[in-house]
């Protein structure tokens, strides 16, 4: 993320103003246990991934303060197509770029997301590692695991979200404003095996969206 | 007509009056609170919260100037049917026919805003409800096509439709009421029917024995409904003949049928609610729940409201 301090008041004003009208106008949010997203970093908000939107409503459920901290994990290939969507991507958005498929090459993916906690900040980070069909769950990857387990101490917050596949889907230009329902699960700790955490993970994301009466979307 | 400030005086004082109350209410919840500290009133505590958020925003924006009104009730009637949207179930395919829905709603509000009545009044209920259809069979979907239909039909007439009233009851009241104008029959019309909610809740609480609709709503109780139309007839009566064209008869009269279809909106909504498996609308007003669970008596009163006063009244 640049130290430029123009592009870093104008990353301020995309957040404050851009982002918060269109998901307080165009979407509406329904929170559910406000109350357990983290105070301060290091953190991992985790969310299911439907939209091109999830990351900024994840973000926007942090007090702007913590803006400069926070710091989404995506994918290289997605957003590095073109030298504007790179720059947008690093210097408003902030992402951390992930390099898909490079820990089968004995590389770590998520290199520089670990660096990043370890500097204190806050990952946004989509365990299912795309976004799926609208309003469906994909088996969540192992990288989560893996960044978990190398550092035990920080919380990683299950955040599970519904509407937002219906307002921006996979595919389409076209935002059609629906309420968006976040619901905030318990921090989870990597203590045991990468495996069991993924596993752990999983479970109480289904859990959330178990508690949510939702509509039929078909 | 006296006005203070560009707005009729009867207007400014029942203003002041409506933020008396308000501020009375909040003293003694504060007081019951003080009383019994703990979890018990907290969320008696947001809903005020919630009616000082609520009131503040709708009278600065009807009092600003009949375009914020306007805008302010169309908003209003597109975060309703963005929630109804939300709840129901609904197609893929017809996702950018939702868009179209939300488009019908400026529509709807610039023809009561021009106070052309007979484009108003058959928009929704007569082209809206012709074009969506339509829409859907050329999109080719036949899938659950009935089911898409029926819930986009009702929802715009219980959403957008039927809250528009306020608008065009806004506007086009100034021809018929000299004493306070279109603002004075719309809070005439808005402030009684949420006084009936308010006036229900406390008279049920603590009197509610026998239930008038267990299986929709088992929270509403002959004792409140009587004792709340009750009290919103006896206040239509008192303030009626300083904010409309009715003498305090009529005002009483309307102010029983603003009781009766608030009640009828109300559990309207519930049904729906029920059916839907959700105990709330949404999450957008503390203490209360969505922006349906508030408006859900005005989605009655406000077209029952227009046309009592219509027929008798104008020209």
């Amino acid at each position: 993320m640049s130290k430029n301090p123009f592009t870093r008041l104008l990353r301020f004003l995309f957040f404050a103003v851009v982002v918060r009208a269109v998901i307080l106008i165009a979407l509406g949010l329904t929170v559910r246990h406000r109350e357990r997203l983290p105070k301060d970093g290091p953190a991992v908000l985790a969310g299911n991934h439907n939209s091109n939107l999830d990351a900024l409503a994840i973000m926007s459920l942090m007090p702007l303060r913590l803006l400069p901290k926070l710091r989404p994990v995506a994918a290289m290939d997605y957003f590095f197509t073109s030298s504007i969507r790179g720059w947008f991507a690093t210097n408003i958005i902030g992402i951390i770029p992930v390099k898909r498929g490079s820990g089968k090459e004995g590389g770590n993916p998520l290199a520089l997301a670990e660096e990043a906690l370890r500097r204190g900040e806050i990952l946004v980070l989509f365990p299912e590692g795309t976004r799926g069909e609208p309003e469906t769950f994909k088996q969540f990857r192992k990288g989560i695991g893996h960044l978990a387990h190398a550092l035990p101490k920080v919380p990683v917050v299950p955040i599970f979200m519904y509407g937002l596949g219906k307002a921006l889907p996979k595919g389409s230009a076209l935002l059609v404003p629906f309420n968006v329902t976040v619901s905030v699960g318990e921090p989870l700790y990597g203590t045991k095996s990468y495996n069991e955490f993924v596993d752990e993970l999983e479970a109480s994301m289904t859990a959330l969206a178990a508690d949510e009466k939702l509509p039929v979307w078909e | 007509m006296t006005t203070i400030l560009g707005l009729p005086a009867n207007v400014v004082y029942f203003t002041a009056g409506i933020y008396a109350l308000l501020a009375l209410a909040t003293i003694v919840v504060l007081f019951m609170r003080w009383r019994n500290p703990g979890e018990r009133y907290a969320e008696l505590m947001a809903r005020t919260d919630s009616w000082w958020w609520m009131i503040g925003a709708f009278t600065l924006a009807i009092l600003l100037n009949q375009t914020v009104a306007i805008v302010f009730l169309g908003l209003i009637a597109y975060l309703a049917l963005k929630e109804y949207l939300s709840l129901v179930p609904t197609r893929r395919i017809d996702r950018e026919v939702l868009l179209f829905a939300y488009l019908a709603i400026p529509l709807q509000f610039y023809w009561a805003a021009i106070d052309w009545y007979n484009m108003f009044i058959v928009f929704i209920p007569v082209w809206m409800f012709l074009f969506f259809p339509a829409l859907m069979a050329l999109r080719g979907q036949t899938q659950g096509f009935l089911r898409a239909v029926g819930t986009l039909s009702w929802g715009l007439m219980m959403t957008v439709y039927t809250l528009s009233h306020m608008a065009w009851l806004l506007v086009s009241g100034d021809r018929i009421n000299p004493i306070a104008g279109g603002v004075g029959l719309l809070f005439f019309l808005v402030v009684l029917t949420q006084f009936n909610d308010v006036a229900q809740y406390c008279w049920g609480k603590p009197l509610g024995r026998h239930k008038v609709t267990p299986n929709v709503s088992p929270k509403k109780t002959w004792e409140g409904l009587i004792g709340g139309i009750a009290t919103t007839t006896l206040v239509a009566g008192l303030v009626g003949p300083y904010l409309t064209p009715m003498d305090w008869r009529w005002s009483a009269l309307a102010g029983a049928i603003l009781g009766v279809s608030g009640f009828l909106g109300d559990i309207t909504m519930s049904a729906m609610k029920r059916d839907l498996g959700v105990k709330d609308t949404g999450g957008l007003i503390p203490g209360h729940g969505g922006i349906l669970d508030r408006v859900d008596s005005l989605t009655y009163a406000a077209p029952v409201f227009v046309h009592f006063i219509r027929y008798f009244y104008f020209p």
